[in-house]
């Protein structure tokens, strides 16, 4: 019953939207399910990510939001029980399909973690390694390029310009989380994803990664997990909503946060249950 | 005011401190301390007079007594019909130990025609001088009819004399040197003649009945071949295994079962594992008994556990986070495993590997069962010649009588400790300085 529901709402909501806005779909999720074993983690999920927007997914904790971000690359495909059902389509491809590569994929769809994760080797390895193993620059001079303009791009590039020798590791959290994602530019991903970028970072540097956020999307595609209500009103456009599994509701985030349709996600937002 | 006081009085009197039982805890807590510096101090112990009997019975195997004599290598001795040019196992045959006796004879001012006094001087000399000689004179035969000062290796029981570990108050037909070796002994002290030295031959004589020129070289070429065939075997095999078994073989019951047995071969006990190579390697593939690479081989399959535990736990420590990032950035998953993984674990798997090394190195049931535990003279020149280990050395010198071999075993014993203790430093040290902290 309630799935009916909210499958109507949504394809209510989409209808009206495609109906009023040329925006392109970048991505699309299609009857999304996920099970771990013999748990399903993941209800039916009809979503779709619009190009160059930031698309913001909201809800509880264990509400399968980063489950359905993880979908997105296949980064669920590294867990032995996991099963994705429906489809996810990527500029019309459906990412599942045997003819898709998931290396291939995961260089055209990025990924920032929660925990900044950047490897134990030198800020300039740390974004020449992406590119290197897709052969994307193959002479140093190239190579020096792609690193720089990633982490100019990152917004920490004067921050550790004198120093890429040293470790990644060496670096101040918030400028870990913007070395992680200048080494997800360095390999010119279409789609970024981010599963709560600043959840392990204090309000500066939290401020810091939701201006970038705000710069990239002129060139990407962007989805971004978050449990901080201002972090998804502040950064997206669109806002989607999870809870227990299910898409509660989706639409831009003006309207969301000002007047959602659905019940939950006025309690959620406002603070009364979550 | 009385009001109050009576009422603070009243909740002393219904809130007394309440009895936590802390003296009791404080106790308890004593005690086991006690109990642990107890433990710890126990463990000292033995391990200090473990290394005190050893050493004290030991450190004495590092030294040799030598007698420096002038021999002349004299041709009527070595060659007396003068055939050499024409047969030269003259030079083989010859009478070396009567240069040395001729030598200490002049030496010592003894009549040469005094014969019962030369009788007495039997055993006073090693016969290992009749190799020592006969190579002086192999090696440059121009030698002969010259005079040379020769260190001549004095004879176990001698060299246990000078070195005062036989009890002289002890009536002279029951121990083994006699008054007149004493007094000769002195003699050639007091002139310098008889000195100790280091005793390289401990490092470089193979198997010899006489514990003066007995060593451990075989026995350490034997050893060396066998962590070699160790090292270039049970690394690769074991860390191939590792990553495959952590990294990209399913979770199930096959692979559950695996790492049950693979945990239950790291327990099983090494002599087994030499009835195994005695049944596989030698009577069923026919590999030739004694040799060091079949011990290699025996090792390999007992090490090979330990490496893959160490190796397992390793690959396992590394974080998820950093396996996420490389597959997030699309590397595939081998690129992950050797360019992420595997250089962070690398610490942990040599640290493995060396302990397994060291286990290794130790073991002693396994080759006893397919034949290393032999009379070897020569240096195996290859891995498929007959060789010792150091620690079958140790048991076959355990299971001599004579002082001087209970001596050498105590040097072996500390030779191998030194080896041991050796590569586990190195384990530490290596872990030391690779740890990664995340």
């Amino acid at each position: 019953m309630n799935i009916m529901t909210e499958q109507s709402l949504e394809n209510a909501v989409g209808e009206k939207m495609s109906a009023k806005s040329n925006e392109v779909i970048k991505m699309r999720g299609d009857k999304v399910g996920v099970f771990y074993g013999e748990k399903q983690a993941l209800f039916d999920v009809n979503l779709d990510v619009r190009l160059n927007q930031v698309t913001a997914l909201i809800g509880p904790s264990g509400c399968g939001k980063s489950t359905f971000l993880r979908c997105l690359n296949r980064m669920n495909d590294t867990i032995d029980s996991a099963r994705v059902t429906g489809k996810i389509t990527l500029d019309e491809e459906d990412i599942y399909d045997k003819s898709i590569d998931v290396v291939e994929l995961r260089a055209r769809v990025g990924m920032v973690f929660q925990k900044p994760n950047p490897f134990p080797k030198s800020i300039y390895e740390n974004v020449a390694y992406g590119p290197r193993i897709h052969g994307l620059a193959k002479r140093k001079a190239d190579m020096d390029q792609v690193v720089e303009s990633s982490l100019k791009k990152a917004a920490i590039w004067n921050e550790v310009k004198d120093r890429l020798q040293e470790p990644g590791t060496g670096l101040s959290g918030g400028q870990q989380q913007r070395l992680c994602i200048a080494r997800a530019i360095a390999v010119s991903p279409e789609v970024i994803l981010m599963d709560e970028p600043c959840s392990a970072l204090d309000p500066i540097a939290t401020a810091r990664v939701e201006e970038l956020i705000d710069e990239l999307r002129q060139n990407y595609t962007i989805v971004i997990v978050t449990h901080s209500m201002q972090q998804a009103a502040r950064v997206s456009q669109r806002t989607a909503m999870f809870h227990l599994g299910y898409l509660v509701e989706e639409g831009a985030t003006d309207k969301m946060f000002t007047n959602p349709d659905d019940q939950r996600t006025q309690d959620y937002i406002t603070g009364r249950f979550g | 005011m009385t009001d109050i006081s009576m009422d603070t009085m009243a909740r002393a009197v219904a809130h007394p401190r309440r009895d936590i039982g802390l003296k009791g805890r404080y106790a308890a807590e004593r005690r086991f301390r006690i109990y642990g510096a107890v433990a710890i101090s126990v463990g000292l112990a033995f391990l200090a007079i473990m290394l005190i009997t050893i050493v004290s019975k030991g450190y004495t195997a590092f030294w040799q007594t030598t007698v420096t004599l002038p021999i002349n290598f004299d041709e009527k001795v070595i060659d007396p019909s003068n055939k050499r040019a024409t047969d030269p196992s003259v030079l083989i045959k010859a009478n070396y130990p009567k240069l040395a006796e001729n030598a200490l004879v002049a030496k010592l001012g003894i009549n040469p025609d005094d014969k019962p006094m030369i009788q007495k001087l039997k055993g006073f000399l090693s016969e290992g001088a009749r190799v020592q000689l006969r190579n002086i004179v192999a090696a440059d035969p121009s030698v002969i009819g010259t005079t040379r000062n020769v260190d001549i290796l004095a004879a176990a029981n001698l060299d246990s004399a000078f070195k005062g570990q036989i009890d002289l108050s002890v009536e002279e037909a029951r121990r083994k040197v006699s008054d007149q070796q004493i007094a000769w002994m002195d003699k050639l002290k007091a002139d310098g003649a008889m000195a100790e030295h280091f005793n390289t031959g401990l490092f470089t004589y193979g198997a010899s009945s006489r514990p003066e020129t007995s060593g451990m070289g075989v026995a350490i070429i034997g050893s060396f071949y066998m962590m070699v065939i160790v090292l270039l075997l049970a690394l690769p095999i074991g860390v191939a295994a590792s990553i495959y078994l952590e990294e990209f073989a399913k979770k199930n019951r096959l692979t559950d079962l695996i790492e049950v047995n693979i945990n239950n071969l790291a327990a099983v006990p090494s002599i087994v594992f030499g009835l195994l190579g005695l049944a596989v390697f030698i009577n069923f593939l026919g590999m030739p008994r004694s040799a060091a690479f079949v011990g290699g081989l025996v090792l390999t399959l007992m090490t090979l556990p330990t490496i893959i535990i160490a190796t397992r736990a390793a690959l396992a420590a590394v974080p998820p986070s950093i396996r996420s990032a490389a597959l997030g950035l699309g590397a595939s998953k081998m690129q992950m495993v050797f360019h992420h993984i595997l250089p962070l674990a690398a610490p942990g798997i040599l640290t493995g590997t060396i302990i397994g090394l060291a286990r290794a190195l130790g073991e002693t049931a396994p080759l006893l069962l397919i034949g290393m535990v032999a009379f070897v003279a020569d240096y195996p020149k290859t891995p498929f010649d007959p060789a010792t280990a150091l620690p079958v050395q140790i048991y076959m010198w355990a299971n001599e009588a004579e002082r001087a071999f209970v001596e050498r075993m105590s040097g072996a014993i500390i030779i191998l400790l030194v080896f041991l203790m050796a590569m586990n430093i190195t384990a530490i040290v290596l872990r030391r300085r690779f740890e990664r902290r995340w």
